[in-house]
């Protein structure tokens, strides 16, 4: 074993692009929770995200507009779901795993033409004075402008749900349905565009597999990505920063793990991957043995349907 | 259609049950397919279905084929193999390892139907065979070509799990890789998955930075194939399964990064079995054919492979096919530097089968 040949600086650039697919579906699955809806149909978005977002990259040569169009593909399939749960009033976990065979079905479907095709992907930015810098630019300076979106949309999403009115409007929703309908909150009006933000951001994270990760289309590209989204919500209990700490953790363990054996380590391998997975139930665990805790993280009304009564 | 063939089944079913003699001689051979992946996967269930459309051009009218996608290893393909059994198939193959046991489940309750299961080594009854092709022969060549390739002396493996057939696979890769450069250094990376682009990208990523230049793969997407294309023409890598002939050339026009490919093609299988089903010389056979009986094949090796190396991996291919040449002669000794095959010797193939130790020279365990 030689340590020495796993490069610091390439380790942590590979861990934040491998990371950026599932740190997008968290980050717009907590804004759907945290509106109390779990819409378990994240991998269904992701991956029809990822293929709307290549046939668009390959037909106009634009991934970026492929970007844009994958968002609005999962936010359009999301409203599906929305309009199910939230009008119809439909059980929100059978209706979300039902998304997701929709998403894998679909995207099978619509993708058959493109299998084998390589789209443009995403140049490098050139960012002046800071990716000169020794190290540290190659390291965190030298991405394609999704990474630093997903970024952005982390404090986004964090200043949103801390600071503005909008963003205490809907975590209301998510704590109190009953109440914030009292105070004459739009209760399914608020959770339709939660759904619809948490669809748009689970497509460009899909995009975002199928354009740059791995710059090519194949059926059942998304392997498990959008469960693992999932599971990083519960892991970083509903706050933006924790997701980005478990979105990066998850990602760069999956990486740190390849680099290891391909460093010659093969000892403890298999127990390093399962241990993303193990915190996560550890977590769990936690939070449902510490009553006074548990209504701090998830919110209250998560997964319960509204029915207004008057 | 679909209820047709039901009404014509049990239309059939009943003249059986009375004993009356089999179906007329100018019915059509009903070969029937069961697939554990989507036929567009571009790896082994889509080179197992080019088997089927291969059959079918072969005999034309005198064989009907049908098939089933996506089958989940298990209860489910019991059921899907019972119901092609009853659907009037004459032979059925069962092409993924898991079908192992359902195949010769439903093999006793049907004992005209001949069931031909792909990987597996149970034959429980009569009317099963087993088939598999000697992927390492592949590997053999690769393996040379990617020691001759190689500039930083450091070549790759993506291995699937650690199971005899892939264990095999990186033994003949490495043996012939040294062969062809005494300096070569492999690196073995585990994804323990068959197919998870991300992941596999992943994988040849870590290899990538790790100045690892040429990388094989025993998983079932192209994706290695994208990562290897990202560092522009410095890095190679190899088809798997199927040709992958879409990375054959690199965004700029210079060749790479998929420089050759090794090619499962069951269609000589499938054509010489239901044959002998038609013929009537059908027996039941344990088949591991590799390159002389044309299943396993190199596909186009390109123009990134100078033209002397090419000659010798078409002379390693051409020794291979007549015979002269197998992969593991001796001198080959184990890790631990104990003798495994003498001077000349070659590998039986249980001990192939059952492989579960590296050759001399790789470094590393084999994890549990």
């Amino acid at each position: 074993m030689d340590l020495n040949n796993i490069n610091p600086i390439l380790l942590v650039a590979s861990i934040m692009i491998s990371a950026t697919p599932i740190l997008l579906a968290a980050l717009g699955e907590m804004v759907v929770e945290k509106s109390g809806v779990l819409n378990l149909g994240v991998e269904g978005m992701m991956i029809s995200g990822a293929v709307i977002g290549f046939i668009v990259a390959i037909n106009t040569g634009a991934p970026l507009l492929g970007f844009a169009t994958a968002a609005v593909a999962g936010a359009v399939l999301s409203l599906s779901f929305g309009i199910l749960t939230q009008v119809f009033l439909s059980n929100q976990v059978a209706t979300g795993l039902g998304l997701t065979l929709v998403g894998l079905g679909l995207s099978s479907l619509l993708g058959k033409p493109y299998e084998g095709m390589k789209a443009e992907t995403l140049p490098k930015l050139d960012i002046p004075v800071l990716g000169d810098l020794p190290v540290v630019g190659p390291m965190l300076f030298s991405h394609d402008i999704m990474v630093y979106l997903s970024l952005c949309i982390v404090v986004a999403v964090w200043a949103f749900l801390k600071y503005t009115r909008a963003g205490l409007i809907l975590r209301a929703v998510g704590e109190s349905h009953d109440s914030a309908h009292a105070l004459g909150y739009k209760v399914v009006r608020v959770r339709l565009l939660a759904i619809m933000f948490g669809g748009a951001c689970a497509g460009l994270g899909g995009a975002y597999l199928s354009l740059v990760r791995v710059p090519q289309w194949t059926e059942g590209m998304t392997a498990g990505a959008g469960w693992i989204a999932l599971a990083i919500v519960v892991f970083a209990s509903w706050r933006a920063g924790r997701v980005l700490i478990g979105a990066y953790l998850f990602g760069g363990i999956s990486v740190l793990q390849l680099n290891l054996q391909a460093a010659g380590l093969t000892w403890g391998v298999q127990y390093l991957s399962m241990s993303p997975y193990l915190i996560t139930i550890l977590v769990l665990v936690f939070i449902s043995s510490n009553r006074s805790r548990s209504n701090h993280d998830a919110p209250a009304n998560l997964g319960q349907t509204f029915h207004a009564t008057r | 259609m679909i209820r047709r063939t039901l009404l014509a089944t049990v239309a059939a079913g009943l003249t059986l049950a009375i004993g009356a003699p089999a179906m007329a001689q100018d019915d059509p051979t009903k070969a029937c397919f069961v697939y554990v992946g989507p036929i567009g996967d571009g790896g082994w269930t889509y080179q197992h279905h080019q088997g089927a459309l291969a059959l079918k051009e072969e005999y034309g009218d005198d064989v009907e084929i049908a098939y089933q996608e996506s089958v989940p290893e298990g209860a489910d393909s019991e059921r899907v193999i019972t119901q092609m059994a009853l659907s009037g198939c004459n032979i059925i193959f069962t092409t993924s390892f898991g079908y192992m046991d359902p195949t010769n489940n439903v093999a006793a309750k049907f004992p005209d139907v001949k069931f031909e299961h792909s990987t597996g080594y149970k034959r429980e009854h009569p009317n099963v065979s087993t088939y598999n092709a000697r992927f390492y022969e592949g590997r053999a060549v690769v393996g040379h070509i990617a020691g001759k390739m190689t500039e930083t002396n450091k070549i790759g493996y993506i291995g699937s799990f650690p199971i005899p057939e892939v264990i095999m696979g990186i033994n003949s890769y490495y043996h012939h890789a040294k062969l062809a450069n005494p300096d070569v250094e492999l690196v073995v990376t585990w994804a323990y998955t068959w197919f998870d682009p991300a992941k596999e990208a992943d994988a040849a990523r870590a290899m990538l930075d790790q100045d690892v230049d040429v990388i094989t793969a025993h998983t079932d997407s192209t994706a290695p194939l994208a990562e290897i294309a990202k560092e522009g023409g410095s890095a190679w890598g190899f088809g798997q399964a199927s040709d992958m002939a879409a990375f054959t050339t690199n965004d700029d026009g210079t060749p790479g990064p998929r420089i050759a490919s090794i090619i499962d093609d069951w269609s000589p299988y499938y054509i010489k079995r239901v044959g002998a089903l038609m013929d009537g010389t059908y027996e039941q056979i344990d088949s591991w054919a590799g390159m002389p009986e044309g299943e396993v094949v190199i596909g186009e090796m390109n123009d990134a492979i100078p033209d002397d190396v090419k000659a010798e991996a078409e002379e390693l291919i051409a020794s291979i096919t007549d015979g002269e040449y197998h992969p593991f002669t001796g001198p080959i000794n184990k890790q631990d530097g104990s003798a495994w095959l003498a001077e000349g010797e070659t590998a039986k193939d249980g001990t192939l089968l059952g492989m579960d130790f590296y050759i001399e020279g790789i470094t590393g365990e084999i994890p549990n």
